[in-house]
């Protein structure tokens, strides 16, 4: 009796909805605080714009987390349509072929119109496959910029409208804050990213063959270079001088800016919001600083942060919604409004034109620094690093930094050690990814 | 001749066992087993592609000296964390025991720790000992000892050890306080008249008597060190500074959760099982003859 009123209640329902029933699509995402509640707004708004699909943004836990989450809702069939990937996880999602639709798919079925070029290119490169299909969806991109505090730098004597654009410029203010009775004139955010990844193309070397691993899995590391172990050694010097104060890993030293306590630190560009809203001190952002002797330097940085991917095995009609939905937020007024609110980059270049014209640079100084260090003419050395098994190289690269910050390495040792450790990882993943 | 009970029913001893060997086998042997067959087995995150590769993981672990490494690690975090969790807790105990006052609001006290998750533990001792917000390392400042678990191995080895034991203390304690209140009070006040002070008191009838109680808790202790610390590594430390507290059970969560090398992490969950079972059972063969019952 009970099973039969079910199943009456479900046909009656499978007859009523489909008339007005709106396609449901799950969004994982890691977007927490500010970044959070702009992710709920760009899907309240695309929700409002048309009546067929739902956006359901789910807040996942951060990066690894959500991709955990996704990897176990996967095998039970439950995952989301979207998924948002760090980076770092980039080359995992390619290798899982089975797991995802490239995006580029995703969008041609759907007949939306979808330009690759329309991007900026370091950004589309970074996840377009070697054979030109771009694979996932740019989102949220950061790049790696230089913050420092106007008024410390006042207070030691230092002109507060100059930032110091290269290494030596930064050791010299470094000494005169710390001579003025700086604690910590100098700390580092993601000091892979930073330091060595970033580092590599901005003054274009490679970080590693391959196209540092845009151009196939055989890459292998090339961190050990002698300018490597140059700028690793300088920071070590640093390091035993008080000049630079070790502050942890990922992104641990940002509230030691924040706070006042360090005076400078390069890290991520989407650090910018959390500034402007928090610090209680006159701020300035620059250029990531560089070694003038260097040909080709300044070339441009490498960018962090995450894109998209479309799960596999989901129905037509949910992809259908799923296009419609990445065509809505590549609008350059929708990309620059979230470039603005965010400090994340505008990924096309239609949207930083925009930006430029609505004369919000101007007005908030400082927040052109990241997109113009990525609106360049890229070379392959400084198109994006993408390498397999990337998340624990990242962990590879704070271990080996550490030891040379608290000088029980030196910075060959270290770099050589990176590349060894690093080489074993690639070579496994090489092997692995043939096979399947 | 010896008297046995013996069923005469087939069946019944397998129903009235049941219930045990349900819990066990879907709780242990089941998950043993998937590691197992997981350590053998390499595939991308998602296990879309699954492919048999032998020992394949095992050796790619030996290769690896980090690896190695991190069973030194293991060592001295595990014999630290079981030694001074073990010692902290029995003094506390003792004074437990003798409190004539106010006797249960110190006893509910000691046992709260006991509900913190592992995680939570982790960050507030982090908190207390962050290098430039952390009221501990601000003291420790001010007293002249420049304290930095971020660069200093020790100090981050001292930290987690800490915030292991902590979490621990008050489970020990509770079984040492059960077992301090089960000696019989006549034995201590015999030796008592007998003239012996508290400390030999303590030395020559508590502690032998209380050795049941001491060798499980040292068991227990040690495959708590050895598994479930890695929640307090990752708030901590993470393992850094370079892998200076990257323990054994920390790598196992680290590859298997943050890096998606799952047969990888199972291989390395595979060792840790029989470095337990291989210690489990030197502790019972040997530590276990000291044992007075």
């Amino acid at each position: 009796m009970k099973k039969l009123h079910l199943a009456a209640m479900a046909l009656a329902a499978a007859l009523v909805l489909p008339a007005q029933a709106q396609t449901e699509i799950q969004w994982w995402h890691s977007m927490t605080a500010v970044n959070g509640e702009w992710v709920n707004d760009l899907a309240k708004d695309f929700n409002a714009s048309q009546k067929k699909y739902k956006i359901v943004p789910v807040y996942k836990g951060q990066y690894p987390e959500s991709m955990t989450a996704a990897v176990a809702a996967f095998s039970s069939g439950n995952a989301p349509h979207i998924l948002q990937v760090f980076e770092v996880g980039t080359a995992t999602m390619m290798a899982s072929k089975g797991a995802i639709v490239p995006v580029a798919k995703v969008m041609k079925d759907a007949g939306q119109k979808f330009d690759p070029n329309a991007y900026i290119s370091a950004v589309a490169g970074y996840y377009t496959a070697p054979n030109g299909q771009m694979l996932s969806f740019p989102f949220n991109s950061s790049t790696t910029v230089f913050y420092y505090n106007k008024d410390a730098f006042k207070a030691a004597g230092l002109d507060p409208e100059k930032a110091p654009s290269s290494w030596p410029e930064v050791a010299l203010a470094a000494a005169k804050l710390k001579a003025a009775g700086h604690k910590c004139p100098l700390t580092i955010g993601w000091q892979g990213w930073t330091q060595l990844e970033s580092f590599s193309a901005w003054h274009n070397v490679e970080f590693a063959t391959k196209s540092n691993g845009l151009g196939g899995l055989d890459a292998r590391m090339k961190v050990n270079s002698p300018l490597h172990v140059r700028h690793i050694e300088n920071l070590a010097n640093m390091a035993k001088q008080g000049l630079f104060v070790y502050r942890g890993r990922n992104n641990l030293a940002e509230p030691a800016f924040v706070s006042g306590e360090c005076a400078m630190i390069t890290t991520s560009s989407g650090f910018y919001g959390n500034v402007k809203k928090n610090a209680k001190f006159a701020f300035g952002l620059a250029p990531l600083p560089y070694y003038p002797d260097v040909p080709g330097a300044p070339q441009n940085t490498v960018i962090g942060g995450a894109s998209l991917w479309v799960m596999a095995g989901k129905k037509p009609e949910e992809y259908k919604g799923v296009a419609e939905f990445f065509n809505y937020i590549s609008s350059p007024e929708v990309q620059s409004a979230s470039h603005k609110r965010t400090g994340y980059l505008p990924v096309t270049t239609a949207a930083f034109q925009l930006t430029e014209k609505s004369g919000f640079y101007k007005e908030n100084p400082g927040t052109d620094v990241a997109p113009n260090q990525m609106i360049r003419k890229v070379t392959d050395k400084s198109r994006g690093i993408r390498l397999g098994n990337y998340v624990q190289i990242r962990t590879i690269e704070d271990e080996e930094l550490e030891q040379v910050w608290a000088g029980k390495k030196s910075a060959k040792d270290a770099l050589d050690s990176i590349v060894k450790r690093g080489n074993e990882l690639l070579e496994r993943f090489e092997k692995n990814s043939q096979k399947g | 001749m010896e008297k046995r009970v013996v069923f005469r029913s087939a069946w019944l001893p397998w129903v009235l066992m049941a219930p045990q060997l349900l819990v066990i086998g879907v709780f242990f042997f089941w998950p043993a087993g998937q590691a197992l067959l997981q350590s053998a087995q390499q595939s991308d995150a998602f296990g879309t592609s699954v492919e048999w590769v032998g020992l394949e993981n095992f050796r790619n672990l030996l290769k690896d000296e980090t690896y190695l490494a991190s069973f030194y690690t293991t060592a001295i975090f595990s014999l630290s964390v079981a030694v001074s969790g073990i010692s902290v807790s029995l003094i506390l105990a003792v004074f437990a025991d003798r409190i004539a006052k106010g006797a249960l609001a110190y006893k509910t006290l000691l046992i709260w720790p006991y509900a913190v998750a592992p995680a939570v533990a982790g960050v507030l001792w982090l908190f207390m000992f962050a290098p430039s917000v952390g009221v501990v390392a601000y003291g420790l400042r001010a007293m002249g000892f420049e304290w930095n678990h971020l660069l200093n191995g020790t100090h981050a080895m001292t930290l987690v050890v800490m915030a292991a034991v902590w979490k621990q203390i008050s489970y020990n304690f509770l079984f040492f306080l059960a077992g301090l209140q089960s000696i019989p009070k006549s034995l201590i006040e015999a030796a008592a008249i007998d003239g012996a002070r508290p400390w030999r008191r303590f030395w020559t009838i508590v502690f032998p008597l209380l050795s049941p109680t001491t060798f499980f808790l040292l068991v227990i202790n040690i495959v708590y060190a050895f598994f479930d610390t890695f929640a307090i590594i990752d708030a901590a430390t993470q393992g850094g500074p370079g892998k200076e507290t990257a323990i054994l059970v920390y790598k196992v969560y680290y590859d298997g959760f943050k890096a998606m090398d799952l047969g990888g992490s199972a291989a390395q969950s595979v060792v840790l099982m029989v470095i337990v079972v291989a210690l489990t059972v030197v502790q019972f063969r040997f530590v276990e003859k000291k044992v007075n019952y």
